[in-house]
Parts: structure tokens; C-alpha cells; sequence
């Protein structure tokens, strides 16, 4: 292992952009998942039958409060036996990622919706709009401006939880690191030093804009 | 049954793995609070060195990746003390308990700036001293606002306690994929076994983080007359 | 016993108080009116080392409050000098700020027993006669949030007392009071008045209470003293214009 070493350091760069550029892939899809799926199973909630929601509330209580990393693991052998070979790792993880914040988005959607003033409810029933209409034209716009600044930090949270996807072989930063380290006896102080830092810069950045916007949203 | 009794027979196997889980989240979590409350009082403080030291901490913590924390500790803390380090346990609790640590004392922070003003006005007039201040009015006041978002914290930091499977230590997630690569097993089964297990861990959890809340809104009179009073903003994201 | 020297008050660009200069005698009791936003409410904080004066010197028994000797110099008090001037105040507020955490006994007795090192007993003992003179003796055990806004106020007296203050400011302790609990609260006050030898200093709007209850009335405006006397004269006989109408505008709406 050893001290710090600045070849390795200059070696483990490309593998290291490599591994974010498919970090930022997976980032995209999965949060593309998590927004929209949340949407939907916020909007079901609000409209469906008892016969749909109880069970939809099960389900998302039970993605919540299960690790992440076990729920990929579990669904990549799930594709094995299922598919008979190996699904992509890649689009595996990103859905697995994608659905487990779906159940955290869902809960900051509801709350946006939740925080709609009854007299609109109210002038919708007056005023006997179409629900698709009256979801897309009033309803929507006022709860994605109140559940924008928690979105934006679960998004935050599921870009730093992508390293978890290494455990199914997405080649992200941190496999990246474990193989260069593994074939060269060395390698993982600088890898893991950089990963960290590569995080920090652009999730920090990120984090301020979502709290300035936090702060402008609540006065 | 065959289901049931395949339960039965995995279980014993799952005990010790399970101590390991259950020491990693216990223990993170306590680390995790004693971090909460010595930079959560920090950020708070009038001292700009103080304040300064804390959100650098806190910041680095919050914004790099836990796995990355992890891994990165595993590599470093052996080389920083000159040891030969085994328990890689004792790494994990580190890890996970600066990592959850660093979110909490945004809720520490967050609680105690919640306290009404008069309260710091009335604790100047009876002379209270900054430590008197906290320990009698200010913490007993700002801590069943922070059991909620704790107890969120608590679970996020169970559910991360699966990662330590990564750097090796055998908890419930290592083990399960240990026994389901056996010839005779079948890994969606054990897989299964533990993701109810960590939901019912989850749910145990978040119970006895509410039966804390009711005792610590009991103990300040809040029971009887329910004085309302703006919640501290929830700074959890998550982890 | 309280003695302000050319104490400036200034928050941003707003000078609240404007280069002050009065001193005010053991036991004497003080009320300071005005409008609001003349400064009255900052001459307690200031007292209380809530706030920090901008220039000048404010002395507590001849001892500098805010500023402390060091080599024959002045200079900013520390905690520790902080601590050791507060002892001799004691504050009553508007809002109360009884601690909700904590029954009326141990409200009254916490910081007896922290901060002035009583043992418990004494401090208990102490809480129990001090509660029968508010007439609350049977609240010892309730938390705040089960009393009324009166009773809260005459145990943050009650509170305040138990330091055994030199001196007792004050603020508004019962503008944020329903009317009809007024009257307890400042019969309590007269009471007090008349039984110690407390140094007072009260900002109120009750101008009947601060008639029957003061030596000294001062007149405030935009951070200067307009009118210092014994309340006959100030509220009987006013001699300046800013006197009357504040006066004027006060009565009016009390009639």
C-alpha cells in the first residue's frame, strides 16, 4: 500500500473519468426513473382506489426501509435466473437506484401536493375541470415549486449513492479504483482520495444551489 | 411447509452476521450522535474558528459518498496510526458514525437555533453560564424536535450498514450472498430472507425512536398543553 | 446604584439611544415611558448585557457593566466580569420566557441552586414562600403550559426574585397580558414595591401603575430624555409638548 504516489495518481486518472463519465450516465437514468415514478405512484396515491394504494403504500414502505445495495444484489441474480445469462449492470443498477428513491421522491411529491390550498381543490371541483387537465395545468405546478428543493437533494444523494452499484459490476469510479488496485498491488489511497474529492466538487456546489433555493422558496 | 422450514434452517446461520448489523447500526449510530452534538453545538457557535472547523467537517462529510468514506478509511486510518488493523469493524462505526454524524448535526444545529429567543434572553438574566444553558434549557427544549429527523437518520444509517459487507465484515448482506453462492442454496431465497429482515430492523427502529419522542415531549409538560412551536426545518436529505 | 455615561446605542445605522447620561439611586423606583421605538426598552437590555453599548460606560454600583479594568484601562467586559455584574439584575419580560421544560418549582429554583451555589433545600424552601407571595402555591408542580398568561408572569417574577436582585427591570411585563389579568400582576408589582427596597427600573404603558408605584418618571424620545421628574410632575404637569402628546395619545386610549 504505501505512501501517496503521484504516477499512480496520474494513472488512475483516465480510468477515473471513465468511471465518472458512466457514474453521470447512471445518475441521469436513475434519477430520470426516481422523478417520474415518484410522480406517478404521488398521483395514484392522491386519485386510485383504497384496493390500489394500500398495497402501492406496502410496497414503497418496504423499498424505503430495505438497503439499496442488497435490493440491486437481489435483482441482478433475479435477472440471472430469470433471463438465463447477465443483464447489463449498468441499466440494472441505474433502475434498481432509480426505484429505490422513487419511494423517497413519491413522499416529497405528496408533500408538494399536500401543501396545495384547499380553496384550489376547491375552485378545480367549481370550475368541473377534467382531472388530467386540472393535474397538468394547477395542480402540478404549485407542488413541483414547493417539492423542488427536496427532489433536488435526493438527487444529490443518489449520485453519492451510485458507488453502492459496484457490488453488480457497473463500472463506476470505485470499481475502477478496485481494479487498477487489484491488478497493481497499490493504488487505493490515491483512488479512493480522488473519488472523494471528485464528489465533493460537484455535489457541493449543487448542495448550495438547492439550499439557496430552499431558503428563496420558504420566504 | 418447505418455505418455512428453509427459514428455520437458514436462521441459526444468521445470528452472528446479524450481531455484526446490529453492532454496526448501534454503535454508528451512538458514534454518529456524539458527532451530531459536538459539531452540531460547534456550527452554532458565536466563534468564527469554531463555526469554520465544523461546516468544513460537516460539508466534507456530507458531500463525498459514504462507500468512498468507507473504503477510503479502510485504506487510510491503519496507515495513519501505524497499526496493523483488523477490526474492521471498529472502521465501520468510524465511517458510518462521522458520515450520519455530520447530517445529524445539521439537525442538532437546526433544533437548537429553533429554541425562541426569549429563552437564551432568560437564561442571560438568571446568569446561567453557556454550558448550564445548554444542559438545563436549551438541549431539554430543541431534543424531542430532533428525535423525527434523527430516527429518519437512524434508519438511512441501518440501510447503510449493508455497505460494510463491501469492505469485507461478514453483517446479514455479506452473509446472505455467502450461503446463496452455495451449490445447495438458492441466492434469491437468502437475498429475500434478509431484506425482510432489515425492513423488520427498519420498523423496530422507527418505533422506538416515536416511544423516545412521546417520553421526551412528556418530560418537558408538552403531553397535557400542546405549546406549538415552529418544528426545526428538517435538514436530512439522505445519505 | 445605575449610572449611564454618554451611552450611545446604535443598531445598523439607527442610533437608539443618543449619547445618554443619568443615574438613578439605590431603591429608587424608575419609569421609563415614550413611544415605541424611543429607546426605553434598549436602556434595560443594555443593563441586562443583552445588548452591548456602542460608546460610553454604564456602571452597576460604581463597577463598570459593560467594560472591565485591565491595567487602569477599559476595556470589553468578558464573560466571567459579565457573570459576575449580572448577579446583582434581574429581568421580568414581556413574553415571560418561563422555561417550558421545567415545572413552576424548578423554574424558580434552577438558577438559584446553579448559579448562586444555594443548596436545594434553602433553594426549595425560598421558591415555596416566594410562590405563596405571587399566590401560586399550589402550581409548584404544573409545567408552564398549564397556566395562564398571568400566573406564567407572576412566576417569571417570582423567578427573578428568587436572585434576590439589587436591582429588577421590568419590560412590559404585562402588554402581552389579556386585560382582565392585568390588575394581579401589577398589584403583585405595588406589592413588591412596597415590601423591598429593590432597585426598579420599569418600561410600561400602564400609566396609572407607573404613577402609584414611582419616585421618578423619565420621558424618552428618539434615544434622548425629553423629561425627568417625580410622576406628579411629569404626568401632571408636563412641560414639554412631546410629554403631552405621548401623554395625550396614551390616556386617550386607556379612556
Amino acid at each position: 500500500m504505501g505512501s501517496w504516489s503521484w504516477d499512480r495518481a496520474g494513472e488512475l486518472l483516465p480510468l477515473m473519468m471513465e468511471g465518472l463519465r458512466i457514474l453521470l450516465l447512471v445518475t441521469v437514468i436513475a434519477s430520470a426513473v426516481a422523478l417520474i415514478l415518484g410522480l406517478i405512484v404521488a398521483i395514484v396515491n392522491r386519485s386510485a382506489p383504497k384496493a390500489v394504494t394500500v398495497p402501492l403504500f406496502g410496497v414503497m414502505e418496504f423499498i424505503r426501509n430495505t438497503p439499496v445495495l442488497v435490493q440491486a444484489i437481489f435483482v441482478w441474480a433475479l435477472l440471472i435466473s430469470m433471463l438465463g445469462t447477465s443483464a447489463s449492470p449498468m441499466w440494472t443498477g441505474a433502475i434498481v437506484l432509480g426505484v429505490h428513491y422513487a419511494s423517497y421522491t413519491a413522499e416529497a411529491y405528496r408533500a408538494g401536493i399536500d401543501g396545495i390550498p384547499k380553496g384550489q381543490w376547491e375552485a378545480i371541483t367549481a370550475l368541473s375541470l377534467p382531472k388530467p387537465r386540472a393535474w397538468w395545468a394547477v395542480l402540478l405546478p404549485q407542488a413541483l415549486r414547493k417539492s423542488t428543493p427536496a427532489l433536488g437533494n435526493y438527487v444529490i444523494a443518489l449520485f453519492k449513492e451510485v458507488p453502492i452499484l459496484s457490488a453488480i459490476g457497473v463500472a463506476e469510479m470505485v470499481t475502477q479504483v478496485e481494479g487498477y488496485a487489484g491488478a497493481n498491488y497499490g493504488g487505493s489511497l490515491e483512488g479512493f482520495t480522488m473519488a472523494g474529492l471528485i464528489f465533493l466538487v460537484i455535489s457541493y456546489p449543487i448542495a448550495l444551489l438547492m439550499r439557496k433555493l430552499e431558503n428563496r422558496l420558504a420566504n | 411447509m418447505n418455505f418455512i422450514s428453509n427459514v428455520a434452517e437458514a436462521l441459526p446461520s444468521y445470528m452472528t452476521p446479524l450481531v455484526v448489523t446490529l453492532s454496526a447500526t448501534v454503535f454508528g449510530s451512538l458514534f454518529a450522535l456524539v458527532v451530531a452534538f459536538g459539531l452540531g453545538l460547534m456550527a452554532g457557535s458565536r466563534l468564527l474558528i469554531l463555526r469554520g472547523v465544523a461546516r468544513t467537517i460537516i460539508e466534507f462529510f456530507r458531500g463525498t459518498s459514504l462507500v468512498v468514506q468507507l473504503f477510503w478509511f479502510v485504506v487510510v486510518i491503519p496507515q495513519l496510526f501505524q497499526v496493523r488493523f483488523d477490526a474492521v469493524i471498529i472502521v465501520a462505526i468510524l465511517a458510518l458514525g462521522m458520515n450520519y454524524g455530520a447530517y445529524a448535526a445539521e439537525v442538532v444545529r437546526g433544533s437548537i437555533a429553533a429554541v425562541p429567543q426569549g429563552q437564551l434572553e432568560a437564561c442571560v438574566a438568571l446568569n446561567f453560564s453557556y454550558w448550564q444553558k445548554m444542559r438545563l434549557v436549551i438541549i431539554p427544549q430543541a431534543w424531542p424536535e430532533m428525535i423525527p429527523p434523527l430516527s429518519t437518520l437512524a434508519i438511512l444509517l441501518l440501510k447503510g450498514s449493508s455497505l460494510v459487507s463491501l469492505v469485507g465484515l461478514a453483517d446479514l448482506t455479506f452473509h446472505a450472498q455467502v450461503m446463496g453462492r452455495r451449490p445447495d442454496q438458492e441466492m434469491l431465497f437468502h437475498l429475500g430472507m434478509i431484506l425482510v429482515m432489515y425492513f423488520i430492523l427498519s420498523y423496530l427502529v422507527a418505533s422506538g425512536m416515536r416511544f423516545l419522542e412521546r417520553r421526551a415531549k412528556r418530560g418537558i409538560g408538552q403531553e397535557p398543553v400542546a405549546t406549538r412551536r415552529p418544528r426545526a426545518k428538517d435538514a436530512v436529505a439522505v445519505g | 446604584m445605575v449610572q449611564f455615561e454618554d451611552v450611545v446605542k446604535r443598531f445598523g445605522d439607527l442610533e437608539v439611544l443618543q449619547g445618554l447620561n443619568f443615574s438613578i439611586a439605590p431603591s429608587e423606583r424608575v419609569t421609563l415611558i415614550g413611544p415605541s421605538g424611543s429607546g426605553k426598552t434598549t436602556i434595560l437590555r443594555l443593563l441586562m448585557t443583552l445588548e452591548k453599548v456602542t460608546s460610553g460606560v454604564i456602571r452597576v454600583e460604581g463597577e463598570p457593566l459593560s467594560h472591565m479594568k485591565r491595567g487602569g484601562q477599559l476595556v470589553t467586559a468578558n464573560e466571567a466580569h459579565l457573570r459576575q455584574v449580572r448577579k446583582k439584575i434581574g429581568m421580568v419580560f414581556q413574553q415571560f420566557n418561563l422555561f417550558p421544560n421545567m415545572k413552576v418549582m424548578r423554574n424558580i429554583t434552577e438558577a438559584p441552586i446553579h448559579t448562586l451555589g444555594v443548596s436545594k433545600d434553602e433553594a426549595h424552601e425560598r421558591a415555596r414562600e416566594l410562590l405563596d407571595l405571587v399566590g401560586l402555591s399550589d402550581k409548584a408542580d404544573n409545567y408552564p403550559s398549564q397556566l395562564s398568561g398571568g400566573q406564567q408572569q407572576r412566576v417569571a417574577i417570582a423567578r427573578s426574585l428568587a436572585m434576590s436582585p439589587d436591582i429588577l427591570l421590568l419590560d412590559e411585563v404585562t402588554s402581552a397580558l389579556d386585560p382582565e389579568l392585568v390588575a394581579d400582576v401589577l398589584d403583585l408589582l405595588k406589592d413588591i414595591a412596597a415590601t423591598t427596597d429593590i432597585t426598579m427600573l420599569i418600561v410600561t404603558h400602564e400609566m396609572g401603575f407607573a404613577r402609584d408605584v414611582s419616585d421618578r418618571v423619565m420621558m424618552f424620545d428618539r434615544g434622548v430624555v425629553v423629561e425627568d421628574g417625580p410622576p406628579s410632575q411629569v404626568m401632571g404637569q408636563p412641560e414639554h409638548e412631546r410629554t403631552r402628546t405621548f401623554l395625550k395619545a396614551v390616556l386617550g386610549e386607556e379612556a
